[in-house]
Parts: C-alpha cells; sequence; structure tokens
C-alpha cells in the first residue's frame, strides 16, 4: 500500500560492453532512463538516426506484411486466445535470431512486393475488362479498327450519336459516286459504322459524318476485333495465373508468420534500445547512464551488473524538487485497483495512495449496485476461469481488470444473498409456474424493493462512511506532511461539522420520521451535536480564508468555504443512485421473470421459458454490470477523490521489452 | 368520473417508458454514429466507445422500471383496478419526473458522450475521465428516478 521509493541511479561503463548492458537493461525493465548530463568537450551523443530509420522501416514493413497475411491468408484462432497475452521465449531464441533476420526481412520485403504484384494485377484486369467491352460494339468488324483505306479510296471507321438508318445515311451521301456503308451495330444512343468512299469525295463524306456527330472508336487495334478479344482473353488468363500464382507463394510465405511477429517484435527492440542508445553521453572510453529505478530493486540490480561487467553504479535519493516517477505496489486483494487510479491520476508529490481505501470501498459499492447471487456468481466463474486458464501469461491490464472483477462479483453474490435476489425472484416465479406452489429464499437482510426508505437511509449513511474516510484520509495526508494546522482547520473543524449536524437533525422528528428511522437520541446527545456544528461552522469561517491577509477578505473566503457544506450536501445525495442502480437491477429481473412465466404453460413451456430467462438475464448483467462499474468510477473519483486525492503524479516507465507478440525471459 | 383514476395511472407509467425511452433511443444513438466513426480509423478502441455509447441508454431503462413498479402498483398486472380519479391523478405526477428528466438528461448525456468519445479517439488513455463526463449528467435522470419510486411506494398505501 505505497507508493514505492525511487532512487536515482547512475551508470558508468566501458564502451565495449555497451550491447550486452543496454540489453541486459532492457530486459530486466527496471530502470527509467533520463539522461540529464548535456554534451561537452567529453562527452558527446552518438549519431543513431540511420540505424533508427532502418529499424523503423523493419518495423513497418512487418507489421504491413502480417497485415496482408492477416487479410489474403486469414488462420484460425480460439476466440479467447488473445487473452493469453505474448508467449514467452528464451534469450537464446533472441540471440539466435540475429542469424535469421536477413532471411526473414527477404521474406517481408517479398509479401510487400507480392501485395503490391496483386494490386497491379488487379488494375490491369480491370484495364483489359474495360477494353474488351470496348470492343464489344465492333465485334462483327472484320478488318482492324485502325484501317485508313486503300490507294484509292478511304475508310472512316467510328460512331455517330443516335440510332441511323442505312437509307438515310445512303440518302445523306447521295453526291458520292461510290461508296460503301456499313453498320456494324447500333442501339439508340449510337450507330457505329463503317464507312468506305473514294479519295475525291473523302473530304466531303468527311464534312458529313462530322456534322452528324462522328466520332472514332475510343478503341484502337491494327487486328480485326475478334483477334483483339482473343488476344485480350489470352492476356486475362495470364493475369489470372499470375495473381494464382502470387497468392500461392503469399500462401506459402504465410509459414513464416510466427518468424514475422517476432521480427517486428526484434526491431521493436532494437529501435528502443537504439533511441536510448542516442541520448546516452559517450567519451571516448567510457558511457553513462542515469536513471531512476525503485529502490527495492536496487541490490539485485547492483550485484548482477558488478558480477558481469567492469563498471561503477551510485545510488542516491532524489531531492524533493525532482520530478520523480511513480510506480504503486500492492497486496494481491487491492492491487486490481492500480489501473482505475492511474486513469485518474497517480499519486502527486506528499500524496500518499489511495488505491487500497479505494478498493475496498469499491468492491463494496459494486457488490451493492449490482447486488444480485446468480450475477455475481457468473461473473465470478467467468473472471475466475479465465484467471486460472490464462493468468499466468496475460498481460498486465487485462489480469488486474478481471481480478478486480472477481472480486466485485464476489461482493455481488454477498449483497445478493443479503438482499434476497437470485437472479430477482426466479424461485418464486418458477415454483409458481411449473411446480404449482411458490417457493421464495428470504433475504438474509431486508428485501430493497419492498422497502426503498430503509435502503436509501442504508445508501447515505454508506456515503456519509465513504466521505468521512476521504476526509481521514486528507487528514492522514497533512500528518505526514506535517501540517498540524491543517489537520484541524481543514479537517477536524469539518468533522465537527458534519458529525454535528447529523446529530443535531436526528433529534428533529421531522428528519426520523421521513426516514423511517426509530432510533431516538437522547436530548443532550443531539444538543451536543448542534454545539459541535456551531463550533465547526465558526472554526471553518475564521480559519479557511488563512492565506489572505485583509481580514475582511478573510472572513469572506472563510464564508464561502462554509458553503461547502452544500457540496457535503449533494456528494451525500449522490449516493442514493446505491439505491437507484439496485432496484434498476432487481425490477428487471422481475420484469424478464414475469415475461418468460407467461409462456409456462403446459409441460413445454419449459423451452420458451428457458430461453427468455437465459437470454434476458444476459442483457441484465451486461446493463446492470456496466452502470455497476460506471456509477462505483464516478463514487470514488468524484465524491471521495474530491474530499483528499489530487493527483498528478509521472507514471514510471522503464527501459523496457515493449515488444507486442512475444516477451523475452532473462535467464 | 370514477373510471378516469387508472386511465391517468397508466398514462403515467407509459409516459415514463416512452418519453425516457425516446430520450435514449435518440442519445444512443447519437453516440452510435460517432462512436462508428472512431472504429472506422481504429477498431482496436471499439470497447471503449462502446461503453461511452451506452451510456445515455440507462434513462430508457429507469422509464421502463418506473413504468413497471407503477404497472403492479395500480393492479394492471393482476389485481383490481379499481381507483379513484385522485388517486389515477398522483400516479400520473409521480410518472413525470421520470418522464421529463429521463428524456432531457439522455439527451445532454449524449452530447457529453459524443464529446468524450471524441476524447478517446485522441487520448484513449484518458478513458476514466472521459467516462466521468457523461455519468456527471446521469445524476440528474437517477434523482428523478428516485423521487418516482418513492412517490409511487407513497401513493398506494394513501387512502383517497
Amino acid at each position: 500500500m505505497a507508493v514505492l521509493q525511487m532512487q536515482r541511479i547512475t551508470i558508468c561503463a566501458l564502451k565495449k560492453d555497451r550491447k550486452q548492458l543496454l540489453e541486459f537493461l532492457q530486459r530486466k525493465g527496471v530502470v527509467e532512463i533520463t539522461n540529464e548530463i548535456s554534451e561537452d568537450d567529453v562527452f558527446h551523443k552518438m549519431d543513431v538516426s540511420i540505424a533508427v530509420s532502418l529499424l523503423e522501416k523493419g518495423k513497418k514493413n512487418a507489421e504491413e506484411a502480417i497485415r496482408i497475411l492477416n487479410e489474403r491468408v486469414p488462420e484460425k484462432t480460439p476466440m479467447l486466445a488473445g487473452l493469453g497475452g505474448r508467449s514467452i521465449v528464451d534469450k537464446e531464441v533472441y540471440d539466435e535470431f540475429a542469424e535469421k533476420r536477413d532471411k526473414i526481412s527477404q521474406v517481408v520485403n517479398r509479401i510487400v512486393q507480392i501485395e503490391k504484384q496483386l494490386a497491379e494485377s488487379k488494375s490491369e484486369l480491370a484495364r483489359i475488362g474495360t477494353q474488351a467491352e470496348m470492343l464489344i460494339p465492333w465485334s462483327g468488324l472484320d478488318i482492324p479498327l485502325n484501317f485508313k483505306g486503300t490507294k484509292t479510296t478511304k475508310a472512316y471507321i467510328g460512331t455517330l450519336p443516335g440510332e441511323w438508318v442505312l437509307d438515310d445515311l445512303y440518302q445523306e451521301m447521295a453526291f458520292a459516286e461510290e461508296i460503301t456503308i456499313d453498320r456494324i451495330s447500333s442501339n439508340k444512343m449510337s450507330t457505329n459504322l463503317f464507312v468506305l468512299c473514294r479519295n475525291e469525295d473523302a473530304e466531303q463524306v468527311f464534312e458529313k459524318l462530322r456534322n452528324a456527330g462522328f466520332s472514332y472508336p475510343s478503341i484502337q487495334g491494327n487486328k480485326p476485333p475478334m483477334e483483339m478479344e482473343e488476344d485480350l482473353k489470352l492476356q486475362t488468363k495470364e493475369v489470372l495465373q499470375d495473381i494464382e500464382a502470387l497468392t500461392d507463394e503469399l500462401g506459402e510465405l504465410s509459414k513464416e508468420k510466427e518468424e514475422i511477429r517476432f521480427y517486428q517484435d526484434y526491431c521493436t527492440l532494437r529501435l528502443e534500445k537504439y533511441e536510448v542508445l542516442g541520448s546516452l553521453p559517450q567519451s571516448k572510453n567510457i558511457f553513462v547512464i542515469t536513471g531512476y529505478l525503485p529502490e527495492e530493486d536496487c541490490a539485485d540490480l547492483e550485484q548482477s551488473l558488478y558480477k558481469d561487467y567492469e563498471i561503477h553504479i551510485e545510488f542516491s535519493a532524489p531531492s524533493d524538487e525532482e520530478d520523480v516517477p511513480v510506480k504503486l505496489k500492492n497486496n494481491k486483494f487491492v492491487e486490481p485497483l492500480e489501473g482505475t487510479i492511474e486513469s485518474f491520476s497517480l499519486p502527486g508529490k506528499g500524496e500518499m495512495d489511495p488505491t487500497a481505501v479505494t478498493a475496498i470501498f469499491y468492491y463494496f459499492l459494486f457488490g451493492l449496485m449490482l447486488s444480485d447471487a446468480v450475477y455475481g456468481l457468473v461473473m465470478v466463474i467467468c473472471c475466475g476461469s479465465v484467471l486460472l486458464k490464462f493468468g499466468k501469461t496475460m498481460e498486465d491490464g487485462l489480469n488486474k481488470a478481471m481480478k478486480m472483477f472477481f472480486y466485485c462479483g464476489i461482493s455481488t453474490t454477498f449483497w445478493g444473498v443479503m438482499f434476497g435476489s437470485y437472479l430477482g425472484d426466479i424461485v418464486d416465479t418458477f415454483s409458481a409456474s411449473f411446480l404449482g406452489k411458490m417457493v421464495s429464499i428470504p433475504p438474509v437482510w431486508f428485501f430493497p424493493v419492498k422497502e426503498p426508505m430503509r435502503m436509501l437511509v442504508f445508501s447515505m449513511l454508506l456515503g456519509i462512511i465513504h466521505l468521512l474516510t476521504g476526509l481521514t484520509m486528507k487528514l492522514y495526508q497533512n500528518y505526514k506532511a506535517k501540517d498540524y494546522i491543517g489537520i484541524v482547520y481543514d479537517v477536524i473543524f469539518w468533522y465537527f461539522l458534519l458529525i454535528g449536524s447529523i446529530l443535531a437533525l436526528m433529534g428533529v422528528p421531522t428528519f426520523t420520521n421521513t426516514l423511517g428511522l426509530t432510533i431516538s437520541l437522547p436530548g443532550a446527545v443531539t444538543s451536543i451535536g448542534g454545539i459541535l456544528a456551531a463550533v465547526g461552522a465558526i472554526g471553518i469561517v475564521l480559519t479557511n480564508g488563512r492565506e489572505s491577509k485583509n481580514p475582511f477578505k478573510r472572513f469572506l473566503k472563510g464564508l464561502y468555504a462554509l458553503y461547502g457544506i452544500t457540496g457535503y450536501l449533494s456528494d451525500i445525495l449522490s449516493y442514493s443512485r446505491l439505491l437507484a442502480l439496485g432496484l434498476a437491477t432487481g425490477v428487471i429481473c422481475t420484469v424478464i421473470n414475469k415475461m418468460a412465466s407467461m409462456t409456462a404453460i403446459g409441460p413445454l413451456g419449459i423451452i420458451p421459458f428457458l430461453i427468455i430467462v437465459i437470454f434476458g438475464h444476459t442483457l441484465n448483467i451486461a446493463i446492470n454490470a456496466l452502470g455497476a462499474y460506471v456509477h462505483t468510477t464516478r463514487l470514488q473519483y468524484v465524491e471521495f477523490f474530491g474530499k483528499f486525492y489530487n493527483g498528478g503524479g509521472r507514471s514510471f516507465r522503464p527501459f523496457k521489452v515493449n515488444t507486442k507478440y512475444y516477451k523475452i525471459k532473462e535467464n | 368520473m370514477e373510471g378516469l383514476g387508472i386511465v391517468f395511472a397508466l398514462a403515467g407509467a407509459i409516459l415514463a417508458a416512452l418519453v425516457a425511452g425516446i430520450g435514449s433511443a435518440v442519445g444512443v444513438g447519437m453516440a452510435g454514429e460517432a462512436a462508428a466513426g472512431v472504429v472506422t480509423d481504429d477498431p482496436s478502441k471499439f470497447s471503449k466507445v462502446l461503453i461511452l455509447q451506452l451510456l445515455p441508454g440507462t434513462q430508457g431503462i429507469y422509464g421502463l422500471l418506473i413504468a413497471f413498479i407503477t404497472l403492479t402498483q395500480i393492479g394492471v398486472l393482476g389485481g383490481s383496478s379499481d381507483m379513484s380519479l385522485e388517486k389515477g391523478l398522483l400516479y400520473f405526477a409521480a410518472c413525470m419526473p421520470m418522464a421529463v428528466v429521463g428524456y432531457f438528461s439522455a439527451v445532454r448525456q449524449a452530447k457529453a458522450s459524443l464529446a468524450s468519445i471524441s476524447l478517446v479517439s485522441k487520448k484513449p488513455d484518458q478513458f476514466g475521465k472521459a467516462m466521468i463526463f457523461p455519468a456527471m449528467v446521469e445524476t440528474y435522470a437517477i434523482l428523478a428516478l428516485l423521487i418516482s419510486i418513492l412517490a409511487i411506494m407513497g401513493i398506494t398505501p394513501l387512502a383517497i
């Protein structure tokens, strides 16, 4: 339950060990490298831009190749395989890969090239298709389309807009002595013609044709269209053969997919290594690494480094002004909430790690919102079995989420039993429909649907506890920071005001009657409550504007701080969502069960009954688990963190193996 | 006039489901369009934007909840449906917070969801915060739900 103490590390090593040392640190993944030493006469930074750009290209090509293979040669993967995370390989495999690298790089390039060729072939096919289409109207012509005539004649091959009858054409050309007009084909839009006339008439004939809107065919060729069509068919066949060959080759290359994945990871690893290398100050013989690492890893790292290298290491405690990265460490039970904390913000300077307290409330409130024994069991079983099967290799974030929902599931089951909800009122419905006698499981505590007021009071009570815990966290933080004045002014006075007001309100009959409370406090207690509240309020008005010198301004600021009591009021009311969401689950369960029971007629009625129950409750668990997740998170972020937590810490990002498919094990 | 009580009570129940349901349908639809746009660019964000899309959907469920509670209380789902006009009007009024607030909060929540979806599309690591903005709007739907439930539960024992 804590923010890990960080240490600064400075490593000074010989240049000849550079590669091994960096690779070792990368596999260890415990040091965040920051380089503050600037270049001078002795230390220079190395130019790694060429290596970096080569590796970037390799990585990009590998990604591209994998994408192509996934698309062209899809492989069957089991549905949940993605949960398993990255495979683990030995360091030797990584070292041996250096030999295979060139071969795989060639495979990758070939795959990218094939993809390009395939695209070209496809566009070639399209081009041939268009040409064949353009030839169709001319297929009746038995001379080449670019035939211009003989020595004494002139030929015009082309298209006139609209549908023409031969007689009309001959009439138009009546001036020519000898002329042949062939209508090759025609439709409503156009008429395709072959016109042959003597050279003497050529100009006039062309004039006539042009006036009628004559145009040359959009396709030309020195073979008769029939033969051209044959050629095109042949070409199509060749291109198709090419495509087939390329696809086959791709299928063959896809056997190397695993190697290509490894290659991508290999490039990623080396890329990051080179980026770090480029940032290191190096002299003629030595280089220096500076960075942060968690104190608990210091001894281990020091030992293994001194064992293998000629090296000098220094550890020092970071100063207060430094922007030290933050890493959390918690026990197994509360650790799953680290992700939720991180997605709000990591603890800033002087703040404590709120994970443990948050986690306990999180599980508690989530269960209260979903509150159904069977839903809880479903969550426990699903998350539990995934964790059992993949827990060892699963990626960290997913693992934590699964564990979080596992514990939330336990809490949900607990509250379900307390409130007597087993798939809502399924036991009642089922027994009434099929056994002819209504059986019900009584709740251990009470039915919230029947006594909403009681549940509301309980929700708000939980809210008050949650908020006071938040205030206590602030107290603890102030204590750690030795801000004793802050403890009294910002925490104790608020305790007085809040607890005092509640006690005083308990003495007002209208208030207790509305909430249906039967406890009556002795008069002395309520008046003490009133006094406490008054002391708290006066204290807040007098002290909460203490950073202002001007007494008038100070008083106004204090008054404004007291106005913050409305914030507490709305915060407490906000916990009414516990009731609302709990009821939502329960009532929708009832709706589903009711619908199912309507179909429960006769002995076969069990089938539609089961279908509706299974389908309906699956939907309900999804919707309400989402609701519970969102609103529990909200209660933590807004109401709880609002009391003490600001965050603003920078996450610890060690130099490590950031691969996509494989983890490399240090042995 | 005697028979009108149940008419008003049922009208209230129906309006709670109807109006809040329309609000959620509009809201989830709007958010869905934006979510689909994000997935076009980056399919890996599907689960995140799906959650944001679903957030304005709860008002419809709350509407259904109020409608169902009312139906059971007024005896439409089994039981007698004798009811005075006053009582019917009371049920009608009790259903209104959920109907009206349900509609407007769903639409407004959807707008907050839209903004959060575009936030997640640019900064996926800020999902936790993005989720909170639409959830803030939902508070008011929950408050309306609460008042509607308490009112309906309170009307039933009244002897009018």
